[in-house]
């Protein structure tokens, strides 16, 4: 019983752990149509801002949760400003933009750092569930992918600039036609994005530890749960990381680590060819 | 065949056969090994120059068959102990699986971004999968499929037949130039018959061919196939003058592949082949620099590639001579 009160605490970590990593792709993939590849160095950059925080006397957690999205958040605006402005609409050319870009990260990083593991050991401490200790810091990623998801929806469905975003993404002409600044719109969706990118590193950071690589490591994860997910990026990310999530750490209890990923990952390969417009092009597709 | 095909492809095989001439008989040992890698990264970019310049198809993991090629000549040559049956099995192998793959992502009508995220999915699965092989209890046949560390006693090619006549790695190179060239012209082939054109008028405009009658599916998974055989005869050359590892599947080998046909140019055969000698090169170079990471370096170039020069420097090269022969300065 406790056995399987653990495997489910694992699993709701692992779901909520992948919605954390995905949610900035897939804001700035569901509102822009650009697939940011650089979106694990955002990671990365999150990362290593709160452990330069950390070290230079700030608190934990205001190191963590505003200090990393909003130094990622600013990278954002001044990549957006500089790169992706100039390619909207070339899809492909977003994504080879943004690889190099994800490159040219992982190199500067690494000339600055060195390739060392840095980071700061999780607070919280750990707790007793039915005779497993688990760490919780872990479980607190759950509370904290759920108000991310929620203030993502909020802002959607109930500011003003969210009414214009939507509108913004469902048809940018007719947008621009009315008087929205789609151009400003994109610009600040794309540093939102980057923001909750660099908040999604910050939370990780004292978990996986940071190095200048680590992107890679998520990258292809968070890709795949998006492009699963479908069109609708909130219900979509969500869905999926809740599949995937599952079945990874089932996978992972079942088998290995490593053979855990490798099924997370074929069962996103075959949903893909099953769905090819994503979870959300099947199911809840008026969902945001 | 046009008249310019045929003097390109002369002159190709021309300037391979002057290459494998002079170069063994002039350069060290330890440039000539180097020289053959820089020769298999060619084959490779060149197998994914045929597949997304002429056939738009994406392919984020071409690394994949690279690995697959490497790995399944390593581990047949091991079993076997020599490698005459080991090649074509290495080829085999590759060109299975983007079959495989192929019929999987086209057959379900999967496009563009989907499938960049599938091919990278793949590869990435081969690259963890790989890794974890750590161990004794991981091994095909006599081959020990190493883990992180990979298949170090990786053998060398002999002469078809007989076990004893090992190439010299001077040979090797001489057998990669063949490769390269020869590769290159069946290419220039395959893109000037009447396959190759389909699969062009497909990249072209989809519905349109498919409106004419031809099975898009068909072609892409043709061309996809041509290219994944390609790319795994590069990964037997790269796994004959280093050794096989996961790191041949990794993300860091499809991100550069794609930067070396992107600077190249996308939608030319000897673009991407220029593109992954000068960029292998410039990597090569930059890696001795103190304090540089030649990361850094390749991504600005591929920022800076996409940016300011969408169409590659073969390309954008051409553009410019042409303008400056007829007369009109840029």
């Amino acid at each position: 019983m406790s056995l399987a009160l653990a495997v489910g605490l694992q699993a709701l970590t692992g779901v909520a752990m992948l919605l954390i990593i995905s949610l900035g792709l897939a804001v700035i993939f569901g509102m822009m149509r650009v697939i940011n590849l650089a979106h694990g160095e955002f990671l990365m950059l999150g990362g290593y801002s709160a452990i330069l925080a950390v070290r230079h006397g700030v608190n934990i957690w205001v190191a963590m949760l505003v200090v990393a999205p909003l130094i990622v958040g600013l990278l954002g605006a001044l990549v957006e400003r500089l790169v992706i402005r100039r390619l909207y609409g070339r899809m492909v050319d977003t994504m080879l933009a943004t690889w190099g870009l994800s490159l040219a990260l992982i190199g500067v990083v690494s000339m600055i750092f060195g390739n060392t593991v840095g980071g700061f050991s999780a607070p919280l401490g750990s707790v007793d569930v039915g005779g497993f200790y688990t760490s919780a810091y872990s479980l607190f990623l759950v509370p904290a992918a759920s108000v991310m998801v929620g203030a993502v929806w909020l802002v959607l469905r109930r500011t003003k600039f969210g009414l214009l975003a939507r509108g913004t993404m469902q048809n940018p002409e007719m947008a621009s036609a009315l008087g929205v600044a789609t151009e400003r719109v994109y610009a600040v969706t794309f540093a939102a994005g980057a923001a909750l990118s660099g908040l999604a590193g910050g939370l990780i950071a004292p978990l996986s530890g940071v190095v200048p690589t680590m992107g890679t490591a998520y990258i292809a994860k968070a890709f795949i749960t998006v492009i699963t997910g479908g069109a609708a990026m909130l219900a979509g990310t969500l869905s999926a990381s809740v599949l995937l999530g599952a079945v990874g750490v089932l996978a992972t209890f079942l088998t290995t680590p490593v053979l855990g990923e490798v099924v997370l990952l074929a069962v996103a390969i075959i949903l893909v060819r099953l769905l090819p417009h994503g979870i959300t092009g099947r199911f809840f597709r008026r969902a945001l | 065949m046009s008249r310019r095909n045929a003097i390109e492809i002369v002159t190709a095989a021309l300037l391979a056969a002057v290459v494998a001439l002079v170069l063994p008989r002039v350069a060290e040992l330890f440039v000539l090994i180097n020289a053959t890698v820089f020769v298999s990264m060619a084959i490779l970019a060149l197998s994914l120059a045929l597949i997304w310049g002429f056939g738009g198809i994406l392919c984020f993991g071409q690394t994949a068959f690279f690995g697959l090629g490497g790995y399944a000549y390593a581990v047949t040559a091991l079993n076997l102990g020599e490698s005459t049956y080991a090649v074509p099995i290495a080829l085999a192998v590759p060109a299975l699986a983007a079959l495989a793959l192929g019929y999987f992502m086209f057959y379900g009508r999967i496009s563009d971004v989907y499938i960049g995220a599938i091919t990278l999915t793949v590869s990435l699965i081969l690259f963890n999968f790989a890794n974890s092989t750590a161990g004794d209890q991981w091994h095909i046949g006599e081959a020990p499929l190493g883990g992180f560390n990979g298949i170090p006693s990786t053998p060398q090619l002999n002469i078809p037949g007989d076990p004893d006549a090992t190439l010299s790695p001077q040979a090797i190179f001489v057998v990669a130039v063949i490769c390269l060239a020869s590769c290159y012209i069946l290419s220039k082939l395959v893109l000037a018959s009447r396959f190759g054109r389909i699969v062009v008028a497909i990249r072209e405009n989809e519905a349109r061919a498919e409106l004419l009658g031809y099975d898009a599916r068909r072609y892409k998974l043709g061309i996809f196939t041509v290219g994944g055989l390609i790319g795994g005869l590069a990964g037997i050359l790269f796994a004959n003058c280093v050794f096989v590892s996961p790191t041949m599947f990794s993300l860091f080998y499809s991100g550069q592949v794609i930067i070396w046909v992107m600077v190249g140019g996308v939608g030319t055969l000897f673009g991407p082949i220029v593109g992954a000698m000068l960029l292998q090169g410039l990597t090569t170079w930059a890696g001795t620099l103190p304090g540089i990471n030649p990361n850094a370096i390749l991504g600005v170039i591929l920022m800076l590639a996409v940016l300011l020069m969408p169409t590659g420097l073969l390309p954008g090269a051409t553009a410019v001579l042409g303008r400056l022969r007829r007369g009109i300065a840029p």
